[in-house]
């Protein structure tokens, strides 16, 4: 096998636009480095000291070579800034119509799981040509999820959700690694993702044991760890009605109003978020301890996926999720308040 | 300026005070810059064995020379010993406490025993973090990332975190030292535009020392109250932030690598100085420069974590920053660039060193600027690209610039000259030898190699390959001095007080020096290198 | 009587002024170090105040008002006691500062028992994270943060407490010796600065811990 790779694959939109701003880097940062190498070298075999005791000619300083060469690598580093910038907007923002998987981190493994309930260990099925955005969170410590062929990475953090999005333009099979340094088998953290032409990725849809849609083993835990005893879906339960609530703003009890989001759902199961729904008691109790990060994912997609009730004309909210996770915009962290539900500027 | 001549039988600060409690009581400065020496370079030769041993295992893509929990110990404590027990201490408390005081003209630093005190503070530091290792490691990486470092790993965190807590009270007491030596002790007529860069470059220094490395102490103190008592303080299970850690670490972690280049950079313009026979170009913004690197320096951390987890418009003011922190070390270099034009450049082994320096800390500041540009760090942090960006700053730049002053220098604080042929060959291994290491990791990075793999997929190993080559002919280049410094101090022809005829109040002085520097306290009616003034005094033509 | 760094300054400048001068820029820089020691605790603890509004606030309820209201005063008149002694040290009048600079030290014993009597209060009420913590409030992760903070901050601030009390009580005997006049009471200017900025840091600490519940 080959043990010598100089460049990398290129598999991504990301990566098509990546390239390009670090190839024009190289070529810049190449030219000005040879370009003070030559004259150092230059310098010192021109100027090279030919008697012991020379005294050459004391130059001092002059404004404005000073000024010169202060205000052009600004110029320029700035313009690095902005291509950089827009870059990671690019990067950072998933379009609204992407297909989202779930990614649980733990040590030293990747738990994937599609909606639809096809679940992998280590590998990710994906289709050419369509968005795909993961949702991730760990179950210990941080790791990182990186894919150098498409040219993303983003740290997965334990306790809250973060994203990142790519869409894969050639099919193959790319390297998968954790790029956080998360314990002993770290670099044993590794697997791959399988980019598939679109009837092809269909077609794996379709084949190996799928227990079902994520959100009907979602269903099956609402009922199994006693949701449906208190969220009745009649208007009168003691608890709110879960229908239609995916991605509305909710009002609590101290005033403030969150977005029904992933996070919120979370933070709500394990019984971290600030303050109780206004007009309910409070009496929900904590499932920290024992709900693992997938069935919690499966719960949400199954509030996701049921529908408004009826009479109020809400769009049922299963298959879109929100633009964003208040992780990526706004002051992130336990929380999180009203930023998540800023409109995004997605693409 | 009065010129002094050694008379052999005239005592110096070697020879004044004889016996092993004369050195381990000293107060004298210079001593205690001889003491530090020994300690940086024990510390470095431990750092270096854990990187030879971790070069060895990358040799082959699997994890077959050492097991996996083995190599995370060995990078964690390479990491450890390299950054707070070679690197920052290296420049300042070798050659910043054996010059400072000489190069303003005083007798002393402000706190003569403080200084002492650092000393020993220091090495309790380094036997306490050395005992962790020897007791199994620690295996968290020289970050301490949370929550694994304060709940998942199970190695000696709280032993190699108070050994580098303890020493970070030596650093506090030498910048604090230095900041009121450099305010108090300048000899009459030193006023601050006539002080060596040497001087500016290093208070900048001490002002990180002083402000920076509290956030390490309670960040430290933190994650072990968090593992000790299991608290959450940066762990969910409390509701704790594991990136409130990143932003804490790195607040004083960003500050510290400007610790680590500040003192480099000064011994650059010395030699750029020295050795061009002309004041370094544009003196008052290099000055200045060295106080805008420490200022802006302290707003930049969030660069390390732009796939945190953060969020996008901190992170944009984090890129921002980053890019206008790079303006002041360019202004160093285009001005360092120009000192050599229509100079008297010599080729004398500290020059040498000092080119070395000019290319290799140009090299990792571009790289830098590709890291702080956002999109493109997305793909390259946490790879070996990051690894080859800070090495070329660290070890083509910090390394080679004490090298260098260790060289120039070495006639004043010996008081014999090494051989100046073996010297220059050592020089070119060293180049050659870093270069060879470090180079293949910039595209290894941009392949997409992650950093801390004991094990990688095999098209990467003709790369890896060539690193580990480089390594050792690194690790010759590192040992050749060594062999011949330590064998010239013994052994070397004997050095007069100004064998570079440079400017400088140090070179004013017997070498070795007198015990309290000067006979008679200098008053200085001159700028700073000026040659043209001083050319009778140094019989240039 | 004089130490060697002194002589060593006199030898190159000859005037105690610079050496008094140069010792005060010294605990200046000390006292900025503390600043960004006990700042990084601040600004964590500001953003979780932030994250966990309630809880925090439930935590601050728990405070002992009285006690934490009483020991401010004590630390405050300790304060007194200490730049008054350092006034009258410099005019020579060193039994006045030996009695001062022992009443300082007395009021710094007061605060570190008062302060050691609330941590107590807090074991009897189970509010010692790591070691015995129950609470029943659906903020008890956020309180257990609060108390975290809490201890961290003030158990630091009684380690420099203790650490002030001892030096005062050498200086006390010091003077007692006759180790200071009008002319060189160097050390007893700059433990006075020490001894400022620790009080100040209290006034802080008893802001954002005592303080912030009481309207609750």
């Amino acid at each position: 096998m080959n043990s010598l790779q100089l460049l990398p694959q290129s598999a991504s939109t990301f990566a098509s636009e990546y390239d390009p701003f670090f190839w024009c880097l190289v070529v810049v940062c190449g030219a000005v480095t040879l370009g003070i190498a030559v004259f150092v070298v230059y310098a010192v075999i021109r100027y090279r000291r030919r008697r012991e005791d020379e005294l050459p000619e004391q130059i001092e300083g002059n404004y404005k070579i000073e000024a010169t060469w202060t205000v052009i690598p600004l110029i320029i580093f700035l313009g690095m800034f902005g291509w950089g910038a827009k870059t990671y907007f690019d990067v950072e923002a998933p379009p609204a119509d992407s297909m989202k998987i779930y990614v649980v981190a733990k040590q030293w493994m990747w738990k994937l799981q599609h909606i639809d309930g096809q679940r992998e260990i280590n590998t990710l099925h994906v289709p050419v040509g369509r968005p795909v955005q993961l949702i991730m969170i760990s179950q210990d410590v941080i790791h990182s999820f990186f894919v150098p062929a498409f040219r993303i990475k983003q740290d997965v953090l334990p306790g809250r959700y973060t994203t990142i999005w790519f869409k894969a333009t050639q099919p193959g099979q790319y390297h998968l690694f954790c790029a956080e340094y998360c314990g002993t088998k770290h670099s044993g953290m590794i697997g791959w993702v399988y980019a598939m032409e679109p009837h092809e990725y269909e077609r794996w849809l379709t084949e190996g044991a799928a227990e079902g849609s994520l959100a009907s083993t979602g269903e099956k835990l609402f009922h199994q760890f006693g949701c449906a005893n208190c969220h009745h879906f009649d208007g009168h339960g003691p608890c709110p009605d879960l229908r239609g609530l995916y991605g509305r703003p909710v009002v609590l009890q101290n005033g403030t109003t969150r977005v029904a989001d992933d996070t919120y759902i979370r933070e709500c199961i394990l019984k971290k978020k600030p303050a109780p729904v206004a007009g309910f008691a409070d009496f929900m109790p904590s499932f920290d301890g024992h709900l693992t990060e997938d069935q919690i994912l499966a719960l949400t997609t199954y509030i996701k996926s049921i529908g408004p009730q009826p009479g109020t004309g809400q769009p049922s909210s299963s298959g879109t999720a929100p633009k964003n996770y208040g992780t990526q915009r706004g002051i992130a962290g336990p929380g999180a308040t009203s930023n998540a539900g800023t409109e995004s500027d997605s693409r | 300026m009065i010129a002094h001549l050694a008379a052999p039988e005239t005592a110096d600060y070697l020879t004044e005070e004889r016996g092993i409690r004369s050195w381990l009581l000293t107060t004298d400065h210079k001593r205690i810059g001889l003491l530090y020496t020994f300690s940086v370079t024990f510390f470095f030769a431990v750092g270096a064995l854990f990187a030879a041993l971790m070069r060895l295992e990358l040799l082959t893509p699997a994890s077959d020379l050492v097991d996996p929990e083995t190599y995370n110990k060995l990078f964690s404590m390479h990491g450890i010993m390299m950054v707070w027990f070679f690197l920052i201490p290296s420049i300042p408390n070798t050659l910043g406490n054996f010059l400072i005081p000489m190069m303003i003209g005083a007798k002393d630093v402000a706190f003569p025993k403080l200084n002492l005190a650092s000393w020993y503070v220091f090495m309790i530091g380094g036997c306490v973090a050395l005992y962790s290792m020897m007791r199994g490691g620690v295996d968290t990486g020289w970050t301490f990332y949370t929550p694994f470092s304060t709940i998942y790993s199970t190695t000696y965190v709280v032993g190699a975190a108070a050994g580098v807590f303890i020493s970070g009270f030596s650093s506090i007491m030498t910048g604090l030292n230095f900041i009121a030596t450099i305010h108090g002790l300048r000899a009459p007529g030193m006023t601050w535009f006539r002080l060596p860069l040497f001087i500016w470059s290093h208070y900048a220094t001490s002002v990180i020392l002083v402000l920076a490395t509290p956030i390490l102490a309670i960040t430290l103190l933190m994650i072990a109250v968090e593992r000790i008592f299991q608290v959450g303080i940066f762990s969910p299970e409390l509701g704790g932030d594991p990136v409130l850690f990143q932003h804490m670490f790195w607040f004083y972690s960003h500050p510290a690598v400007y610790i680590m280049v500040l003192p480099g950079m000064a011994v650059i313009s010395e030699l750029v100085a020295a050795f061009s026979r002309r004041a370094v170009f544009g003196y008052v913004f290099v000055a200045f420069a060295s106080i805008a690197i420490a200022v802006i320096g302290f707003l930049v951390w969030g660069h390390h974590m732009f796939v945190a987890g953060q969020s996008v418009y901190s992170a944009m003011a984090f890129s921002v920053l980053s890019y206008l922190v790079a303006v002041p070390s360019a202004i160093k270099v285009f001005n360092w660039s120009a000192t050599l034009y229509k100079g008297s450049v010599s080729w004398d082994t500290p020059m040498l060193y000092a080119i070395g320096f000019i290319g290799l800390f140009t090299v990792g500041g571009m790289t830098g600027l590709f890291l702080a540009a956002l999109g493109i760090d997305v793909h390259v942090t946490d790879t070996y690209f990051v690894i080859a960006h800070f090495h070329y700053i660290m070890v083509g730049g910090t390394v080679m610039a004490f090298l260098g002053g260790v060289h120039y220098w070495w006639p004043k604080i010996s008081g014999k000259l090494y051989p100046e042929g073996l010297a220059r060959l050592s020089a070119l291994i060293v180049f050659l030898g870093f270069n060879l290491t470090f180079f293949p990791q910039f595209v290894l990075g941009y392949l997409g190699m992650p950093r801390r793999y004991a094990a990688y997929p095999p098209e990467w190993q003709a790369l890896n390959v060539l690193s580990t080559a480089g390594a050792s002919i690194l690790g010759i280049g590192y040992l050749l001095p060594l062999c011949y410094l330590i064998w010239s101090w013994r052994c070397g022809p004997p050095a007069p007080p100004n064998p570079w005829r440079a400017t400088g109040l140090e070179w004013q002085t017997p070498s070795p020096p007198p015990k309290h520097n000067f006979e008679v306290t200098p008053v200085v009616r001159r700028k700073a290198y000026d040659y043209e003034g001083m050319k009778e005094e140094l019989r240039l033509v | 009587m004089s130490s060697p760094e002194v002589l060593a300054l006199r030898e190159q400048y000859g005037t105690a002024d610079q050496q008094r001068e140069i010792s005060t820029i010294g605990m200046w820089i000390f006292l900025a170090t503390e600043v960004m020691f006990f700042g990084g605790l601040f600004a964590g603890f500001a953003i979780y105040r932030m994250y966990y509004t309630q809880g925090f606030m439930e935590g601050s309820a728990e405070m002992e008002i009285v006690l934490g209201s009483v020991n401010t005063a004590v630390l405050i008149t300790s304060s007194l006691t200490m730049a008054l002694s350092v006034y009258k040290t410099s005019i020579g009048k060193q039994f006045h500062t030996y009695l001062l600079l022992l009443a300082t030290a007395v009021l710094g014993l007061v605060f570190l028992g008062i302060k050691f009597t609330e941590y107590y209060l807090h074991y009897q009420h189970h509010k010692v994270p790591g070691i015995w913590f129950e609470s029943t409030s659906p903020h008890s992760g956020a309180i257990e943060l609060f108390f975290v903070y809490y201890f961290c901050m003030t158990g630091l601030h009684a380690l420099h407490m203790i650490i002030g009390i001892s030096v005062v009580v050498v200086f006390a005997i010091r003077t007692a010796l006759g180790r200071f006049n009008a002319l060189y009471h160097t050390p007893i200017l700059i433990l006075g600065l020490y001894w400022h900025f620790v009080d100040i840091v209290w006034v802080f600490l008893f802001g954002i811990f005592y303080i912030s519940g009481l309207h609750r």
